[in-house]
């Protein structure tokens, strides 16, 4: 106590060793857990091979780390200062990747800007969740009594998630749009505003899917019934869930998968890595990796409700949702609960920047962690 | 005081559990928290459904992914004649073939190829169509049958040919070719038909006997297939083979036939349109079996063309025809003996009866001549025979009535199935008056006159006379067969205790053998051309001539009818029938020269030349070909 006490007093220089002490290392230690299981599994996809998955993925990854610990040292404050340029360059470039993006698949849109390829609906998600916790920092529990204050949030959300819908990638939208619901849950709003919401959202929801594009709607239906199309677009789900039942309880052992080696699982080192996995390690390998990422999320969560700030549990609150979020549409989308769409399984599937947002959002959440006990800027909101 | 106020602003200053906002949050939070980790149990409960509840299922399915199985066609089994000299066999086939995957201009490659072994307009059309449809690391075949020319400009010219490969195959190799064809046959691709009902048909490099024994054995011929397991991936490249069963190549065949007596027989036919049937008579083991003009059954194996096979329809020598075995022709005289033993068995006739010929019969107000127009005056049986008198066989046919002359036929195997191992056999016809009853008409007494001298409705094919002369000579109700063995196993009938005895009275068949050697050997006997030169061996035999057209009692009053004068599809047919040697008799001949006039001038000597050629190869007794062997020809297995 005395140690940390002198440390934080100490200089600015020696303020950052301190907070570098403040890192909540026993989560870090849990992200690199994942980051192994990704190593092994993108290893294992590449027929046994370092290249070309999983050296790269490995960079990426002490990138994100690095990006991590920066973002976990930045105040609050500062944050909520970037919070409103980051959400409107967010804006910006899911204007530009309308209006100039790639196409992949029909649905991932992305930019490419000095040989980097953004994405830029992830750049979103986390822009989101800095300016609504911004945001609901300021505006305090009792004055979200009045509905007039909930208007401009809701604004934020619609925002990308139309811009999103546009893309078209429906999946991503629902992401953002549930985060964003999750933060308005978690910010106070009152159950009778919720309720009042909920009614007329069937209605939304049968416009929504009149507005879907065939494929989506190809998506939904072969989804209900994935035995219908086999080859078509059924097709992925199928061998996704042979993969699985191939591997049944102790699987076939690493890099023995047969459905995974043999590339009839398709995209194994993205979005079907953890059938791969699964096949591979069997229901014991699956239930490990969901163990792993259940205490990802209740760390998250822990974390926010440790913060003395609004701002930090809102910020850890978003980011553990969002978080949860990825694994819960990846996961239910290799086992056919959901219909498929272009979701990683974060910190293991293939990709830089799927990797380097999510690294980016624990950076947040740990820099709420380490500025904890921070009080900045709040509304009067005591009783 | 102060103390304690700092103290609570200092609590009320730390937005602790105290503020609104914190309670709600750390309560909604955990409501979160519960429905995340809800969700998290409900993936955790539906991997475990996936992948220990129903994991077999998938499991399963898991398996047929990964593992296909495919089949290797057998080698086709190997014929073989009777000293083991391949008849038919396989031969490599070397192809080319282009991997698309390997080149990347394709029309290019097609050009240059062509450029160097000419691909026609349709397999161009094919070639492209195959590569259009079939993955691109599977080949697609280009040219078969390449000579060494072709392959060595292909090898030459490698480098501006990428993704062509040279492979080889099998074809079917027919070393004596039409020596052979209408015993061998020959086999074609499998047709659709042949795939429906057996779906191994449809391997590249199996083929179906469509002719001969290639045909009737063709189940033997082919094998078991094999199969290997291999494990493929996702796009159905091989990937490993988990297992591999070579299936049974096909039975080896081993016919009676003797290439080299086949050979020397068609030698004597030379360019007559003809049929000759040699065979063991103490076993019925068919030694040679020729009908000429033949074909080439390699042809088939490749395609024919539609000019070759114009040709073959409308030749009048029907080349594509076994004659021996589905030509049928009126016995004529050579049908005389088997009228004898009807009448001998049914006691209307006895060995020592004469009959009086004056020239002709008549018959119910109908004037049947001899072909003798003076007549042969008072004969014995053997002397009707010896002069082949045509009065004394009208007079034996009306005494012994046509069922019993039938009944004597079919016992010698004449007009019925001999139940060969060949395809497209014909029946012929030893008519009754049932039988034209059957026909809506009437059987006149003119009808069985006619026929007692096998002309009429008689109709029989070579190999029914060359049985009829075997059991003749041996007492024995033999059948004619080309199978002799197996794989190495003897078929039944190698031995002749195998076959039963005739159910006719031997001395009524020596009487038949006298009467046939007297034909051949003594004076004014109708065959004299037909005497061996070999020292103390005789043979036996009987003419016969059969005619094609009605030739009316004034054109053969007139004493100018000549046949030999007749356009050459109007000429009678030569027939003869013999065995030999005399005294045990072993070898039995019969041989129709189609349209050749008359059988004592033509067919005798024929007869002779063949039967001298038989007992000299003495293919019965031999274990080893005599001379030398015909050249293996390139023999693949």
């Amino acid at each position: 106590m005395n140690f940390q006490k002198r440390l934080l007093r100490a200089e600015p220089n020696f303020r950052i060793l301190a907070k570098l002490w403040q890192v909540n290392w026993l989560y870090v230690l849990l992200i690199c857990a994942l980051a192994m299981v990704g190593y092994g599994a993108l290893y294992s996809a590449a027929g046994g091979s370092s290249r070309p998955f999983a050296g790269p993925q490995t960079i990426r990854f002490a990138v994100g780390l690095v990006m991590m610990v920066c973002v976990a040292l930045m105040s609050p404050r500062l944050l909520t200062r970037l919070a409103w340029p980051l959400y409107g360059l967010s804006l910006v470039l899911l204007v530009a990747v309308l209006r100039m993006g790639h196409v992949g698949k029909g649905a991932e849109r992305w930019l490419i800007v000095g040989g980097v390829q953004i994405q830029p609906s992830e750049l979103a998600k986390i822009a989101l969740v800095l300016v609504l916790a911004t945001w609901f920092h300021r505006v305090s529990y009792r004055r979200m009594v009045n509905p007039l204050y909930l208007l401009p949030p809701a604004a934020m959300v619609l925002l990308p998630v139309g811009l999103v819908l546009k893309e078209p990638n429906l999946g991503t939208a629902v992401i953002i749009g549930v985060v964003g619901a999750t933060i308005f849950f978690g910010a106070g709003m009152r159950l009778w505003q919720i309720a009042l919401l909920l009614v007329p959202l069937p209605f939304l929801g049968k416009i929504a899917y009149s507005h879907l594009h065939d494929y989506q709607k190809a998506r939904i239906t072969t989804f209900l019934n994935p035995e219908s199309d086999p080859l078509g677009a059924g097709y992925n789900i199928i061998q996704s869930k042979i993969a699985l039942g191939s591997g049944g309880m102790w699987g076939q052992g690493y890099l023995h998968g047969t459905q995974g080696q043999l590339n009839f699982l398709p995209e194994k080192q993205t979005d079907f890595i953890f059938t791969m996995i699964a096949e591979e390690w069997g229901y014991v390998g699956g239930i490990a990796v969901i163990g792993l990422l259940m205490l990802m999320v209740i760390g998250g969560m822990l974390i926010a409700m440790r913060s003395r700030n609004q701002f930090g549990r809102l910020l850890g609150l978003g980011i553990a949702t969002n978080f949860f979020l990825y694994c819960a549409v990846n996961l239910s989308m290799v086992m056919g609960t959901i219909p498929v769409g272009g979701v990683p399984l974060p910190l293991i599937s293939y990709g830089g920047s799927a990797m380097l947002t999510v690294m980016f959002g624990f950076g947040l959440l740990m820099s709420a962690w380490v500025h904890r006990n921070d009080h900045f800027g709040e509304a009067g909101d005591r009783a | 005081m102060i103390g304690r106020r700092k103290t609570l602003q200092r609590l009320m200053s730390r937005p602790d559990a105290d503020t609104p906002s914190r309670g709600v949050f750390t309560r909604r939070a955990l409501v979160v928290l519960g429905a995340q980790m809800a969700a998290f149990g409900l993936l955790g409960h539906r991997l475990y459904g996936l992948q220990v509840l129903e994991g077999d299922h998938f499991a399963r399915m898991a398996e047929n992914n990964r593992v296909s199985r495919r089949l290797i066609a057998p080698p086709r089994g190997r014929v073989v004649d009777r000293f083991g000299i391949a008849v038919a066999s396989n031969k490599v086939n070397w192809r080319a073939l282009l991997l698309p995957e390997e080149t990347s201009d394709i029309p290019g490659t097609l050009d240059r190829f062509s450029a160097l072994v000419p691909i026609e307009a349709r397999d161009r059309a094919r070639i492209e169509r195959e590569i259009r449809h079939k993955r691109r690391f599977i080949p697609v075949m280009l040219h078969d049958f390449l000579s060494w020319d072709d392959m060595a400009r292909i090898e030459l010219n490698a480098p501006s040919l990428p993704g062509v490969l040279i492979d080889v195959g099998t074809t079917r190799n027919y070393p004596f070719g039409p020596l052979m064809a209408h015993v061998v046959g020959y086999v074609a691709p499998p047709g659709d038909k042949d795939v429906a009902q057996d779906q191994t048909l449809a391997l590249p490099g199996m083929r179906v006997g469509r002719a001969g024994i290639e045909q009737t054995q063709d189940g033997l011929l082919r094998g078991q297939v094999g199969a290997v397991e291999v494990e493929v991936n996702a796009v159905g490249r091989l990937m490993s083979e988990l297992s591999r069963d070579e299936g049974q190549p096909g039975d080896e065949i081993t016919l009676t036939i003797d290439s080299g007596l086949q050979q020397a027989v068609l030698g004597r036919i030379a360019d007559q349109s003809a049929s000759a049937v040699v065979m063991d008579c103490r076993n019925g083991e068919v030694l040679a079996m020729v009908s000429n003009p033949s074909f080439d059954p390699s042809l088939f194996d490749s395609g024919v063309s539609q000019a070759q096979w114009q040709e073959w329809a409308t030749d009048p020598r029907t080349p594509l025809i076994n004659k021996a075995v589905a030509g049928v022709y009126p016995p004529g005289s050579t049908f005389k003996p088997a009228v004898a033993m009807a009448a001998l068995k049914t006691g209307t006739l006895s060995p020592t009866d004469r009959i009086f010929c004056p020239g002709y019969l008549d018959v119910g107000g109908t004037r049947f001549h001899c072909w003798s127009r003076y007549g042969h005056g008072s004969l014995t049986l053997k002397e009707g025979l010896k002069f082949s008198c045509d009065v004394f066989f009208y007079e034996v046919a009306r005494r012994t009535g046509m069922d019993a002359i039938a009944a004597a036929s079919h016992s010698f195997g004449l007009g019925t199935n001999l139940d060969i191992e060949l395809p497209h056999t014909r029946t012929g016809l030893i008519p009754t008056p049932e039988w034209r009853r059957a026909h809506g008409q009437h059987w006149n007494g003119g009808d069985t006159i006619v026929s007692g001298i096998g002309q009429g409705f008689v109709q029989v094919t070579p190999l029914q006379l060359a049985t009829y002369v075997s059991r003749i000579a041996s007492g024995r109700a033999v059948q004619p067969h080309l199978v002799r063995a197996v794989s190495g196993r003897m078929t039944d009938g190698t031995d002749s205790g195998h076959w039963p005895a005739l159910d006719m009275p031997e001395p009524f068949l020596t009487q038949l053998r006298a009467g046939m050697y007297a034909v051949v050997n003594e004076e004014h006997g109708t065959a004299p051309k037909a005497r061996l030169d070999i020292p103390g061996v005789q043979m036996a035999g009987k003419t016969g001539s059969a005619q094609v057209r009605h030739v009316s009692r004034a054109l053969r009053e007139s004493g100018h009818f000549d046949s030999s004068s007749l356009p050459w599809e109007y000429r009678p047919h030569a027939l003869f029938i013999c065995f030999a040697p005399y005294d045990a008799p072993r070898y039995a001949a019969a041989i129709v020269v189609e349209h050749g006039n008359a059988g004592a001038a033509v067919a005798a000597p024929l007869a002779r030349d063949i039967m001298t050629d038989t007992l000299t190869r003495d293919p019965a007794n031999r274990k080893e070909p005599p001379g030398q062997v015909v050249a293996e020809v390139e023999d693949f297995q």
